[in-house]
């Protein structure tokens, strides 16, 4: 048990480890923007007194390291610094009063929320549905359903995010008036609403992950059925639904539970397009927005929890194969 | 509440149903060992599936024989229905052609070939022809306007289309069917560029590191290690707009960025591989002859690893090209990527898209954006399709 919390700790301070290094590069990119910060903000109100009381203000008359530690620092306390398209800036240039909505933070609480809602609510759609449609799959290998559910899975794994996306509008919201093809979300608005807003972008996102955790979960299956046990349990003559279910299915756990971890992983930058075309709410699309508007502290910030987020599901997928797997659990 | 009925009734009858064409077959083929074995669930999955064909087939009569307001909801079921047949029927074609044309070689390729397969690389060699001469095949240029803006799809002049322009023009008179096809030479043409880049700075680095191994191994591996955890298209964004104040107001640079950008972050997957497979191969005898001749570092990376590693590297090739030409078209979509006034599929469907709303009363018009989206996917499926057949060959699977 000892080597065990050893192990997984191991691994939990290679991944903070691999964040900070993340992070780092992360703000030597941005750094590395041509042209000055503060023109860029001011444009055509830009004095020498103004620009020097903005490089002061936002901390870019200090040397590089230590910018990029306080940024880190402030980070961690979830503080990303003031987003520049809002017009807390302006105060400098002599028109306009700061307002409270200038902080990346305040800017992406919500959206931050409404983005775990649709990838919770696609991630609860798509495992089921891609373990049983694998399990049936394992099950009848070779069959007409099996070739068929392969055609259609390699299709829409190869399909782009938008083309899944406009296909589900055209279908339930174009012409079978089901769902509604945009999704404003908005506060105080009821579950059920919000469900229902939120389920075509969910839906889109379903479609894409559930193809290749299908396939996994059919790969890593069959992989099981040559092994000698699943041979003995065919020999006593239980029934190949059983075989699979109870022989099979707890073995093959370990790759599984993998490759779900790293779909949910995967949903993270599937979000951004998909967000994008239903018009969601979430960081998604304002990511892309900041990055058209050249919006740094929110790309910078975005691009810290996409990779935050990317390497907490890779690190949960590591330890969860290795508490799945005596052999790593055990090792010599 | 019509579609729960419908839901409650096909779930009745397929229940009923199973057991029913299970008993029927016992009886009527004096039990064979096929239906005497037959699972419940297999007995149902083919009411199922009956049932579905039977639907769809109604539907696609429907949709073929109502007149035009009430056709219009089938339109793209009719026309999706009429693609695949087409698309099968010429696949199998295909398939029977390259079987008796050709050398030995291609024909008992194409003798061991699932159809499937066929249809890629059927597809690929049409993309291909089309890529290189898109200039002769398209009827105007890419970015040629004409003051006819907005014409619907179909060439019919009652529906508001003309003759001259069979798929329409866009938004400021531009010929979509040219972009269409000049589309092939710019989005396809730079992401093969584009996966060519990173597949020689990956395998390049990749087989370095397995040869010198030791600091050189570990600083690049560490260094692979951090660039992939940041996700590709996320991290492709972020470099985008730092590329794009770079670029300033220069659109060709801006692709050449782009190009670059993805080809690095791309070159960490092809490193993986290449540093795996180069890692096989450095422990070969062949490889310590030729140390011990003295050859260069260079010599050893492309005159003696590199041969005996392209075929794991050519799969990955197709998959890694699947992946760029992704992210190009999302990047494109997103309006980062290729920039105007090249004519590029992802850009495409962004600049269309509002026309799907008009899907249910004018059909024809939303043609237009879902034209171009599925251009994309007709060619990663395709190239997908050949990569799982060579995966499925190469490992050998028969079961």
């Amino acid at each position: 048990m000892g080597s065990l919390i050893r192990i997984v700790s191991q691994r939990l301070a290679l991944g903070f480890l691999t964040l900070v290094v993340v992070s780092f590069v992360i703000f030597v990119a941005v750094n590395a923007m041509p042209g000055d910060f503060a023109q860029a903000i001011l444009g055509q109100g830009y004095t020498e007194e103004a620009g020097a009381a903005i490089r002061r203000e936002v901390g870019l008359d200090k040397p590089y390291f230590v910018r990029y530690f306080s940024w880190l620092a402030d980070a961690l306390r979830g503080d990303f610094g003031t987003s520049f398209a809002q017009t807390s800036f302006a105060a400098y240039a002599g028109s306009g009063t700061g307002s409270g909505l200038g902080t990346v933070a305040a800017q992406l609480a919500p959206r931050f929320a409404n983005t775990m809602f649709l990838a919770t609510v696609a991630a609860s759609i798509a495992v089921p549905v891609s373990l049983t449609l694998g399990l049936l799959a394992a099950l009848y290998r070779n069959t007409i359903f099996d070739r068929v559910v392969n055609i259609f899975t390699l299709s829409s794994i190869s399909s782009p995010e938008f083309f899944m996306a406009y296909i589900l509008i055209l279908l339930l919201a174009v012409l079978n008036p089901i769902l509604p093809s945009l999704s404003n979300i908005f506060d105080g608005m009821s579950f059920s609403e919000r469900l229902n807003r939120t389920l075509l972008p969910a839906l889109t996102l379903t479609l894409i992950v559930t193809a290749h955790m299908m396939r996994m979960t059919r790969a890593a299956i069959i992989n099981l059925l040559a092994s000698p046990y699943i041979e003995m349990a065919r020999l006593k003559g239980i029934s190949p639904m059983r075989v699979i279910v109870v022989h099979a299915l707890p073995n093959a756990l370990a790759p599984i539970i993998n490759v779900i971890a790293l779909n949910l992983a995967y949903l993270i930058t599937g979000v951004v397009v998909v967000e994008v075309v239903f018009v969601y709410p979430g960081i998604g699309q304002l990511f892309v927005d900041s990055v058209k508007n050249r919006d740094i502290p929110v790309v910078q910030a975005s691009c810290l929890i996409f990779a935050g987020a990317y390497i907490l599901l890779n690190l949960t997928a590591d330890v969860m194969s290795i508490l799945s797997n005596p052999r790593l659990r055990h090792p010599k | 509440m019509s579609m729960l009925a419908t839901l409650i009734t096909v779930v009745i009858v397929s229940t009923l149903g199973g057991w029913m064409f299970r008993f029927a077959g016992q009886k009527t083929t004096q039990n064979t060992p096929y239906f005497r074995d037959m699972p419940y669930g297999v007995a149902v999955g083919y009411i199922l599936g009956a049932i579905v064909v039977l639907w769809l087939a109604q539907t696609y009569y429907l949709g073929r024989t109502l007149e035009a307001p009430a056709a219009n909801k089938y339109f793209f079921f009719v026309k999706a229905i009429d693609l695949f047949i087409i698309f099968a029927l010429a696949a199998y074609v295909f398939r029977i052609f390259g079987r008796h044309v050709g050398t030995s070689a291609t024909r008992k390729l194409f003798r061991s070939m699932p159809v499937t397969a066929a249809f890629g690389v059927m597809i690929i060699i049409i993309y291909t022809i089309m890529a290189i001469f898109a200039g002769l095949i398209a009827p105007y240029g890419q970015d040629q306007v004409f003051p006819l803006a907005n014409i619907v799809p179909g060439g019919d002049p009652a529906l508001g289309g003309n003759p001259d322009f069979p798929l329409g023009t866009d938004q400021i008179g531009r010929d979509i069917l040219s972009r269409l096809i000049f589309g092939a030479q710019n989005t396809v043409g730079i992401a093969f560029a584009t996966t060519c880049l990173a597949f020689f700075i990956g395998s390049s680095l990749g087989f370095l590191a397995a040869t010198v191994g030791g600091w050189v191994d570990q600083l690049l591996s560490r260094a692979v290690d951090v660039l992939m955890a940041i996700p590709a298209l996320i991290f492709a964004l972020l470099l985008m707009t730092i590329a794009s104040a770079w670029a300033g107001s220069d659109k060709g640079l801006l692709t050449l960025y782009m190009v670059v950008i993805i080809a690095v972050i791309d070159s960490t997957r092809v490193f993986r591989l290449a540093r795996a497979v180069g890692q096989n191969i450095v422990v070969m005898d062949y490889i310590e002859a030729a140390k011990l001749r003295g050859e260069g570092l260079a010599y050893l990376v492309f005159r003696e690893i590199l041969p005996n590693a392209t075929a794991p590297l050519l799969a990955e090739f197709g998959l890694r090209f699947c992946f760029v030409f992704l992210t190009i078209a999302s990047l494109s979509f997103l309006g980062v990527g290729i920039q105007p006034p090249l004519a590029d599929w992802g850009t495409m469907v962004r600049d269309m898209s509002q026309f799907i709303n008009f899907a249910a009363f004018a059909p024809s018009v939303a043609v237009a954006p879902l034209l171009a989206a599925g251009a994309i996917a007709l060619l990663t499926v395709g190239v997908n399709f050949v990569v799982d057949w060579m995966l499925h060959k190469s490992s050998g699977l028969k079961e």
